[in-house]
């Protein structure tokens, strides 16, 4: 690998300073699983390193009265270990864990899934649906940004220089609210989204929805808010009609690229199908929370 | 560029390094080190043949910078036994032949290992996908699992040695 220089701050700002004064190209590095392989591969030629591992709260996942709190670093088997997290976002919690391998979970986190850029990143649609918000620190502070805004393109973030994410806050859910994931690979393991859905609904005690989003991945250049989807099931009941409608709305949302994984019609189609089956399992899952 | 100094655990004993920025903690145990038991298959994460466990939580040492093992404590494939005496892993991949070329072999032991250490009694498919990220080319996986699943059996005190 080309030479580069290593920082690892012991706090925010210091983080902040050496990302905002570097010179050349500075890369934030949270586990590495996908920084190592483009520096390896020469895709990425950073000239510092700044790792946000040793910052306190980078790692960890705390409650508070409103919210629960991810540090943006915190690897994947650490949130799968977390019952009370995965009571409250299910779907945050399964996205997270269809990340990799074993090894991969050991070191993989949110931030990096998001902040690489990847339309596929599994982790990265269910913490929308769960309407996530990113605290970005940087130069000017901090701003609160909503997970949907921060990257936008493949490989692309909104993140200005010295910026980064330093935790995300995932507002906690309501009685009857609750999320799912689903993605379509064709295979049992390790490999990379054909498509990816989140759903997170909100029922009333009859088991209407109240409030729903809906959140595509791999089928455009990034993950898709798709208002259109949640419209379909809000104040309606999980009936065949709402369903087709949900089906209608996710397909028609889709712009995806025909690649090895899938054809442009085949994930449309797929799209689809996961949307109808994800919130099926969010609807039911709010509903035992009632 | 300077070295950056790194103090370190490796197998129970305390380690010191000297490495640049960009080597990763699997050139440092094979190039500075001499522990050359960790292979690279991949370089990228895939194959597993450089698992070790950090902190108790396997990982790839080729996805790892060495100079982030500052404070941490690692065990690679040399620590996983005893001194002369196999770990239970060890032993029932001898015996089961859940080897041929060798080459994917240490990084099984020490993710067997890891799955053994978290969890006495695993169920056939809990090990297949926790070595889900092994990849093996000559075995077939079958004779892997079935030594994997006898180790813990050993190891529950189930099974003979």
């Amino acid at each position: 690998m080309p030479r580069v220089s290593y920082t690892a701050p012991a706090t925010v700002d210091e983080a902040v300073k050496a990302l905002a004064s570097a010179a050349g190209l500075a890369k934030v590095l949270s586990g590495g699983t996908d920084l190592l392989v483009q520096l390896k591969s020469g895709r990425v030629k950073p000239d510092l390193i700044v790792d946000m591992k040793r910052i306190p709260g980078l790692i960890g996942i705390r409650e508070e009265a409103d919210a629960w709190v991810i540090g943006a670093s915190t690897p994947g088997e650490m949130i799968s270990a977390n019952e009370r997290l995965e009571h409250a976002f299910p779907g945050v919690v399964e996205g997270t864990d269809l990340i990799g391998s074993t090894q991969i979970q050991g070191r993989a986190s949110i931030a990096g899934n998001l902040c690489n850029g990847s339309p596929a990143a599994d982790s990265v649609p269910p913490v929308i649906a769960a309407r996530g918000v990113a605290i970005v620190a940087g130069p000017n502070g901090r701003r609160e940004v909503p997970v949907e805004a921060i990257v936008t393109g493949p490989g692309r973030t909104s993140l200005a220089k010295g910026e980064f994410v330093v935790e995300f806050r995932l507002p906690k859910p309501k009685p009857r609210q609750a999320g799912a994931y689903l993605r379509f690979i064709p295979r049992t393991e390790m490999d990379i989204a054909v498509v990816g859905c989140a759903v997170d609904v909100t029922l009333d005690a009859s088991g209407t929805c109240t409030d729903a989003r809906v959140v595509l991945g791999a089928v455009a250049p990034t993950q898709l808010v798709v208002d259109e989807a949640a419209k379909a099931l809000i104040g309606h009941k999980l009936d065949v009609d709402t369903l087709a409608k949900l089906d209608a709305a996710a397909q028609k949302a889709c712009k995806p690229i025909t690649d090895k994984r899938g054809t442009i019609e085949y994930r449309t189609k797929i799209a689809g199908v996961l949307a109808r089956r994800a919130a099926a399992i969010a609807f039911e899952r709010a509903a035992a929370r009632a | 560029m300077s070295k950056h100094h790194v103090t370190t655990v490796i197998n129970g004993e305390p380690m010191e390094f000297l490495c640049e920025a960009q080597q990763t903690l699997l050139d440092v145990l094979r190039d500075e080190l001499h522990l050359t038991g960790s292979k690279e298959g991949c370089g990228s994460g895939d194959c597993g043949a450089c698992s070790v466990i950090l902190d108790g939580k396997l990982v790839c040492s080729c996805l790892m910078l060495g100079v982030e093992a500052e404070g941490r404590k690692i065990i690679t494939v040399e620590g996983v036994a005893d001194g002369d005496k196999l770990h239970p892993v060890q032993q029932k991949f001898l015996e089961h032949a859940a080897l041929q070329c060798g080459f994917c072999t240490p990084g099984f032991i020490v993710a067997a290992k890891a799955l053994l250490d978290e969890n006495k009694n695993p169920t056939e498919e809990e090990t297949r996908y926790w070595l889900a990220g092994n990849l093996c080319r000559c075995t077939g996986y079958d004779k892997i699992i079935r030594a994997v699943l006898d180790a813990a059996a050993v190891m529950r005190g189930e099974a003979s040695a």
